[in-house]
């Protein structure tokens, strides 16, 4: 109970901060709410948008993922985005900011309308973006509840812990803006960032040291490769570095981009991007891993007995093979280490560290709230017809319905938080990322170009949502062919979710995207934006 | 010049990414606990962070700063 107790002092010194950060606003019109007056300071804006890419699926489904996958996780993920990530806020991020600061953008949906002269494909393009944020958001509420669950040992049901967390990061955002959000991801980053080095000395000590663990899991067949990369294909490793461009596109990133109030500032982000990644990463991974051998943990010793029980008993029904599988899944399992080996006290401060990753969904609620109100509202007359003042205020009613909206679809969702990120919202954004580039760098792109790779990536993840959802995950490690032609499976399930040739869908998403970008836009050269347009971005 | 030099650091970065060589290498333990393969990727992170200062350097986009912010 003492850790659910300081979790929810926690949430109460999170709530303050947000509404504090309120207090600070100067002035009270849509930028302020929306960008915090495109006024964050070096620290503030590399902690929180370091804290904005950062989600339960940092902690919590990176160490679950790794306790049923091994080290694999930390490079496909950590190591990938490490690049990845810094790579693009250079070249598009700091782009997005000048241009923001020259032209008042606020979404990357003005950017595109003004860039190709179109308004309605815009709307398409909102709609798009909206809906992939969404799985995002969820899975924040989703974290919440098996966070708050594990915490208080069962006490908090996770309809309840979802629904705390929801109604926590819905007030600081309600309240603070954008102000609120940015100051409350940088104190959680701070605090994830520690929780790392703590856990690991904590577990280590619990554990009678890892060397021996490690040594245990190299003499074990079932568990030795888990220290290696042999159970996932070089293609498959491959085709993860593909998600990382998800983030850039991603509103809520494209949005901090232009809070900075320098461009200087984006250079420490750049720079130390890297470090965080591995700050949080490498802990999360190991513990995920070692926990393979923390059988005196009851609640990790079930899931082991479940996970023994999936690969070995070929008789078992669907309903048992479910039932195992959700047994087995490992999205608490550095929770339940912790609680494990750690004292209460530890263990509670610990607990609201995970918390902090969890919370993380306050800027993808802002930005969709952002988007609605200046993408739809805005655009078509209602900030000429009702003003700004309830622009803001539509804003924050926008706030609250979406809030609602993704605990009420978190209490129905079953898949675990890594697969439900990574095939869904990741996949589509990265998918959307050639929109950016094209529009940034390529003259001859149009409008039309950038409809066909937004109706592309819709009906991308629709597909990848349909194959999910009716062809059932197979029983053993074999993938499933779901098209074949000649003898060459096309289209497999795995366990994980759905490949193509043995890739992620990632990948031919975002190739095709662009493929089709290309090929639409040079069939469409009339629709290219006029000379006043082309002038105002491709200056010389 | 350091546009290509720039473009050659991402595409070495890429490639040392995707490590074929460790891949079914558990061993050894570094420092006793982290498996080659994941010590190379945390090796690999590090160094990422210091190829950035370089490509911070050749690509900064400064001319960007020189717009006349909106009113």
């Amino acid at each position: 109970m003492i850790p659910a107790l300081v979790v929810a002092a926690y949430l109460g010194v999170v709530l303050y901060i947000g509404i504090f950060a309120s207090r600070a606003r100067h002035r009270a019109d849509a930028e302020e709410y929306f960008l915090a007056g495109r006024s964050l300071g070096p620290a503030v804006f590399l902690l929180s948008l370091f804290g904005a890419n950062m989600t339960a699926f940092s902690i919590l489904g990176a160490s679950g993922h790794a306790f049923a996958n091994g080290i694999v996780t930390f490079g496909l993920m950590a190591s990938s985005s490490a690049l990845v990530i810094p790579v693009t806020l250079l070249v598009i991020g700091t782009r997005l900011w000048a241009l923001g600061r020259t032209h008042g953008f606020i979404t990357p949906v003005q950017f595109f309308r003004d860039r190709w002269e179109c308004g309605h494909i815009g709307t398409v393009i909102f709609a798009v973006q909206a809906t992939l944020l969404v799985p995002y958001i969820v899975i924040a509420v989703m974290g919440g509840g098996t966070t708050l669950r594990a915490v208080s040992d069962g006490l908090i049901p996770f309809w309840l812990g979802g629904a705390v967390v929801s109604m926590v990061v819905m007030a600081y955002v309600f309240f603070g803006g954008m102000r609120g959000t940015a100051w409350v991801n940088a104190f959680q980053t701070v605090l994830f960032l520690l929780f790392g080095a703590i856990a690991v000395s904590v577990v280590s000590a619990g554990m009678g040291g890892f060397r021996s663990a490690m040594e245990a899991m190299l003499a074990s067949p079932s568990t030795a490769p888990l220290l290696s990369r042999e159970r996932v294909s070089p293609l498959y490793f491959l085709s993860y570095t593909f998600i990382p461009l998800s983030s850039i596109a991603f509103p809520h990133i494209a949005i901090f981009c232009l809070t900075a109030r320098r461009l200087d500032y984006f250079r420490k982000t750049i720079v130390l991007y890297p470090l965080c990644m591995l700050a949080i990463w490498l802990p999360s991974v190991f513990l995920g891993v070692a926990a393979n051998q923390a059988t005196s943990v009851p609640a990790i010793a079930t899931k082991l007995e479940a996970r023994a029980a999936l690969a070995t008993d070929a008789t078992l029904t669907v309903d048992e093979r479910n039932r195992l599988r959700a047994e087995a899944a490992g999205d608490d399992v550095i929770l339940r280490l912790v609680q494990g080996y750690a004292p209460l006290w530890l263990a509670a401060f610990l607990g609201a560290a995970v918390m902090a990753a969890v919370m993380a969904s306050d800027s993808q609620i802002l930005a969709l709230s952002t988007m609605f109100t200046e993408d739809v509202f805005a655009f078509y007359g209602g900030r000429r017809r009702f003003g700004e003042a309830m622009q803001v205020r539509t804003g924050r009613i926008f706030v609250v319905v979406l809030t609602i909206v993704a605990y009420l679809i978190a209490l129905e969702m079953p898949q675990s938080i890594f697969d439900l990120a990574t095939q869904y919202a990741f996949a589509g954004y990265a998918a959307l990322s050639p929109l950016l580039v094209a529009a940034l760098f390529w003259k001859g792109s149009t409008r039309w170009g950038a409809l066909a790779s937004t109706v592309w990536t819709a009906a991308g993840v629709l597909t990848v949502a349909v194959v999910q959802s009716t062809i059932p995950v197979p029983p053993t490690a074999v993938p499933v062919t779901v098209l074949s032609l000649g003898g060459l499976d096309i289209v497999t399930r795995a366990a994980t979710g759905m490949l193509v040739f043995g890739l992620l869908p990632v990948v031919p998403m975002t190739l095709m995207s662009a493929v089709l970008m290309v090929i639409v836009s040079k069939l469409t050269p009339r629709a290219r934006p006029g000379h006043a347009t082309m002038a105002k971005y491709f200056a010389g | 010049m350091k546009r290509t030099a720039a473009v050659a650091i991402v595409a070495t970065l890429f490639v040392l990414h995707q490590d074929v060589w460790f891949w079914r290498a558990a061993r050894p333990l570094v420092f006793g606990v982290l498996p080659i393969g994941l010590f190379y990727h945390a090796a690999f992170t590090l160094v990422t962070s210091l190829a950035l200062c370089l490509l911070v350097w050749l690509l900064w986009p400064s001319h960007l700063d020189e717009g006349t912010p909106r009113s």
